[in-house]
């Protein structure tokens, strides 16, 4: 290979890393390590300023590898490797030194020393860039049908929306009837729109759409394959149903948490939001006194968040129970009343409509006894004793017992409530770090209905786009097995998470072998193998020790 | 990769919202048309310092999807531009834009910046809430895309009086160009998605905080300038008067929100922005105190009730529930917060550094006059009206509505609403795969 010439760009990030590191400093450094031939620094190297140089540096100076020092791979170095690209340089080519995130950021208050810190860190990449080889990407076909698991009202229009633009979706629910969680509720706020109608509605539609085939009392049995094309089998009784998906959307939605033990609740005078709905539903309402309960199990140590949905439930729900029963008197126990945005609305009404709040504090929470419900009123300084027929407990959205295993299945994180973890909290809320699965509605965060449709559109725009496109390109940082060293002992086939190395049998008898589009370069098998027959494309032993050993060397 | 035979839609709007709904329509392969006011892309969240309930940079993680949204192949970018004309129906509509004259060749320029530093004429610049002056030329801002100065025609000397052309002197490149004209282009496209944002409210009228009549007294927007490393003081908590370190700051929720007089609804992201704004301060200087002045602490996204816990645990911050009944201001230039403690109760005062207010969300100035154009009704709050179980469909087919100029939204639900109303252009245009 012809001799490596480095170009290296210091990225200020405005103050982020230019307020801490002596940047100058940096770019002479850099000046003087082999190799290096050109060095610069940016105020923001991402800027379309920041890029153009990096262009024009590829050109002039004839540069054949690239370190750009800054922010962090995870977000930017898509763009360098692009930029690259563009410039004609394969984009492996090009090396990312993180000097912000974890140098500038983490040693704010020791400029100089981090400064040297940051002289470690180039110095390494450079000793790594001067390795790199080009790699080429490769190329996965996308098989144009989507797997949606969840018949809610999520998973329903999703699915809805992907066939209408011609896909070809498989909807799996595991109860008897599409509809999920809305098939036990009443009214809908903030319209008072019939639920069992919107979903009857929904469920009309399905039934019309010739693309969409629906499994109900059903279980996603496996997955096996990879982006684009996994092989599904989903299990409905004693039958199994094998297909292929080129994207999953998971839109299982959430549950309502049980307060077994908690506020006296038994399910007839002591009931939860969701019971209530139902005796709405059912007729069987017939209270005079009704004591609501907000934050039940929620909003504490054990589940520190707030279920979003339930301080709208509990106005909706209090409303229908004057409108059945004016004589009726509802109180409301809560700690912040959670009306977002519009619904602000229906805490207003609610309020018109006599419905009285009381503001309790979790370190005096209520008390439900025979008869009464006793609480300490925050604004009034005194205790208040509440009689009541009818207790209603709202309790938060809880992540399906069985999501863990779903997660498993797909290789998809859990957040620590169980809810999924989505790619990005702010920019990717729809995807997953995994390609091609997608999620919305619940699954990933209680929701509105409202809410739970726009999710849903939104994942299904983006599991329609590597459908659309009909293939994607992958990393080309995957396991390569040398087969002369091979001995076919099949350690790395039981320990890799992803199934993406298999042995199989050869003239040469059993080798090892990677599927390259689902490896996801981990480095596992490389790390275990004991013929140290395996490396891995990218991050090759003599790549990241050359690092180690200018580390080691210093300056 | 392109959707064959299928129209382009048209996106208006190059925020957040209006970016990440073109970025998905491209990568569907459906040609797109960006309409951005702005001499930039880039919308609200350039302007915000960091981001809940992580802490990114907002820039920092916006300005990726500028670039890619700028570079890609099947996304046409028309900022400074402006709808005049809707005519059609959907899957058919045709739409004149007016493209304002910059006088300046977009093609030429590389926004080094050389003209904007000899402009003689100061006025106050709008990306940085008006904490800096700039001059009549002006880069809209440091990661500004397209990367390309600007002349604003009511400010500069030539323009308005004839005389100067300082720029045109100083440009290496011959990128000024005064003979420019504004000029109007045709588009057909089968959709519009309409994703035109908010502004913060101005609360000039609520004359008991003070606001512009007490120098420490700041929007919570224009706070986010102040804290922004690239700011107008370069990431120092300055307060405006005396560029003083603000060590004591207060921060007043609901500031035209939960107000019938003013806004009845609530603005849905303000507890979480201040909590962000006052942990960042503490960050900035350990020694910073914050208190919160609240109704009801709303925390009912992912990680949110954590962030507040944290804010409160690791950041000291103070929540108070009560409201400010005013704000005075001291000789030093203190403003002085007399409130009243609901819980209680008590009415007190209280002399900090700096007073922000979490100033509510309204729709953008000219949605009205957008709305006339486009036909669409808005709602009782002056939003794009949607219908709650078919959230994207405004009142005419074919155009759909996403992010905050329908409703006050974080800016992952702004994110999760772009791609949504991508779908639904996208089954209108597309017309079905294969």
């Amino acid at each position: 290979m012809e001799e490596a010439r480095v170009g290296v760009f210091v990225c200020r990030c405005g103050t982020n890393i230019g307020g801490f590191l002596d940047v100058p400093a940096l770019v002479e450094y850099a000046k003087g390590l082999p190799n290096v031939v050109y060095s610069k620094e940016n105020l923001y190297t991402c800027s379309e300023a920041g890029l153009t140089e990096i262009r024009q540096a590829i050109a002039e100076q004839k540069l054949n590898r690239v370190i750009v020092a800054s922010c962090t791979p995870r977000t930017h170095e898509p763009l360098f490797r692009n930029t690259c690209k563009e410039a004609g340089l394969n984009p492996y080519l090009f090396e990312f030194v993180n000097i912000r995130d974890q140098c500038s950021w983490v040693h704010m208050q020791e400029t100089k020393k981090a400064t040297e810190k940051a002289k470690d860190l180039i110095r390494m990449g450079v000793a790594r860039a001067r390795l790199l080889e080009p790699q080429e990407e490769i190329e996965v076909e996308v098989a144009p049908s989507a797997l949606v698991i969840g018949g809610g009202i999520a998973g329903m229009t999703c699915a809805l929306s992907l066939a209408d633009r011609g896909f070809e979706v498989t909807l799996v629910e595991r109860e008897k009837k599409l509809g999920g969680l809305l098939k036990d509720l009443y009214k809908l706020y903030p319209t008072q729109g019939d639920a069992v109608e919107l979903i009857g509605a929904k469920i009309r539609e399905i039934e019309k759409n010739r693309n969409i085939e629906v499994l109900t009392s059903a279980t996603v049995k496996e997955i096996k394959g990879f982006f684009g094309n996994y092989d599904v089998t989903v299990k409905q009784g004693e039958k199994d149903f094998p297909f292929r998906a080129g994207v999953v959307v998971i839109a299982t939605g959430a549950e309502e948490f049980k307060p077994v033990g908690m506020y006296g609740y038994e399910g007839k005078n002591v009931v939860t939001q969701l019971e209530l709905e139902r005796m709405l539903k059912e007729n069987k309402f017939n209270a005079n006194n009704v004591v609501m309960i907000q934050c039940v199990g929620a909003r504490n140590e054990g589940r520190n968040y707030c279920s979003r949905v339930c301080c709208m439930t509990a106005l909706n729900n209090a409303m229908i129970i004057l409108e059945r029963n004016p004589k009726a008197q509802v109180f409301t126990l809560y700690r912040d009343m959670q009306t977002y945005g519009f619904y602000e609305d229906l805490y207003r009404k609610a309020r018109e409509k006599g419905i009285i709040f009381v503001k309790y504090s979790p370190e005096r929470p209520p008390a439900v006894d025979e008869g009464v419900v006793k609480v300490f009123d925050e604004f009034l300084g005194e205790e208040l004793r509440l009689p009541y027929n009818l207790v209603v407990l709202s309790t938060p959205m809880v992540a399906h017992p069985d999501s863990k295993e779903l997660a498993q299945m797909l290789k998809v994180p859990v957040d620590e409530y169980g809810f999924f973890l989505e790619a990005h909290v702010k920019l990717r809320p729809l995807d997953f770090a995994t390609d091609g699965v997608y999620l919305c509605g619940s699954a990933h965060w209680p929701s509105t209905v409202s809410e739970s449709i726009a999710q849903a559109y939104g994942a299904a725009s983006r599991a329609s786009i590597p459908m659309s496109r009909r293939h994607v390109v992958a990393e080309p940082i995957v396991s390569v097995v040398d087969q002369e060293k091979c001995i076919g002992c099949g350690l790395c086939e039981m320990i890799c998470p992803f199934k993406a190395i298999r042995v199989e049998e050869t003239p040469k008898g059993r080798i090892a072998r990677t599927i390259t589009a689902s490896c996801k370069g981990c480095g596992v098998c490389g790390a275990s193998c004991p013929q140290r027959a395996i490396t891995m494309r990218h991050f090759k032993d003599e790549q990241m020790l050359a690092e180690v050993v200018v580390l080691a060397e210093g300056k | 990769m392109e959707a064959k035979g299928s129209k382009p839609v048209m996106v208006i709007g190059g925020g957040i919202a209006g970016l990440q709904a073109a970025i998905d329509l491209g990568d569907m392969g459906i040609k797109v048309h960006l309409i951005e006011s702005k001499p930039s892309i880039g919308g609200r969240m350039a302007q915000l310092d960091k981001t809940f309930p992580t802490n990114d940079c907002s820039i920092c993680i916006l300005s990726p999807k500028m670039a890619e949204c700028y570079r890609h192949p099947n996304i046409t970018l028309h900022t400074y531009s402006e709808i005049k004309e809707v005519s059609g129906k959907m899957g058919d509509f045709s739409v004149k834009v007016l493209k304002k004259a910059r006088f300046v060749k977009e093609k030429e320029c590389i926004g080094c910046g050389d003209c904007a530093a000899k402009c003689p004429v100061r006025v106050l610049d709008e990306f940085d809430m008006e904490l800096r002056r700039r001059g009549a030329v002006y880069l809209y801002f440091l990661q500004a895309l397209p990367m390309v100065m600007t002349i604003d025609r009511d400010n500069c000397l030539y323009l308005t009086r004839g005389v100067c052309r300082i720029c045109e002197k100083v440009c290496t490149r011959q990128a000024i160009d005064f003979e420019q004209k504004d000029t109007e282009i045709d588009l057909d496209v089968g959709g519009i998605i309409v994703a035109t944002g908010f502004d913060p409210f101005n609360p000039i009228g609520l004359s008991e905080y003070g606001y512009k009549r007490y120098r420490n007294v700041v929007t919570a927007l224009e706070y986010e300038r102040l804290i922004c490393a690239s700011g107008p003081t370069g990431g120092h908590l300055l307060r405006p008067s005396d560029r003083k370190p603000a060590e004591k700051i207060a921060f007043i929720q609901c500031v035209g929100s939960r107000d019938v007089k003013n806004n009845s609804y609530c603005s849905a992201v303000c507890c979480m922005h201040v909590t962000k704004e006052a942990i960042l301060a503490r960050e900035h200087d350990p020694k910073t105190q914050s208190y919160v002045f609240y109704m009801d602490m709303r925390a009912v996204g992912k990680g949110f009730q954590r962030y507040i816990t944290r804010g409160e645990e690791e950041y000291r911050i103070k929540y108070i529930r009560g409201r400010v009944a005013k704000i005075t201001e001291d000789l030093e230039g203190n403003p002085i917060i007399w409130y009243e403690k609901t819980i209680g109760p008590t009415t007190e005062k209280m002399k900090v550094d700096l007073a922000v207010l979490a100033t509510s969300f309204v729709p953008r100035r000219g949605t009205e006059e957008l709305a006339k154009i486009l036909g669409v009704e808005l709602d009782e709050y002056g939003f794009f009206k949607t219908e709650p179980y078919a959230p994207f469909n405004s009142t005419r087919e074919g155009i759909f509505v996403c992010g905050c100029c329908r409703e006050p939204v974080d800016i992952p639900d702004s994110v999760a609403q772009a791609s949504g109303a991508a779908a639904k252009a996208a089954e209108i245009v597309t017309g079905g795969y294969s």
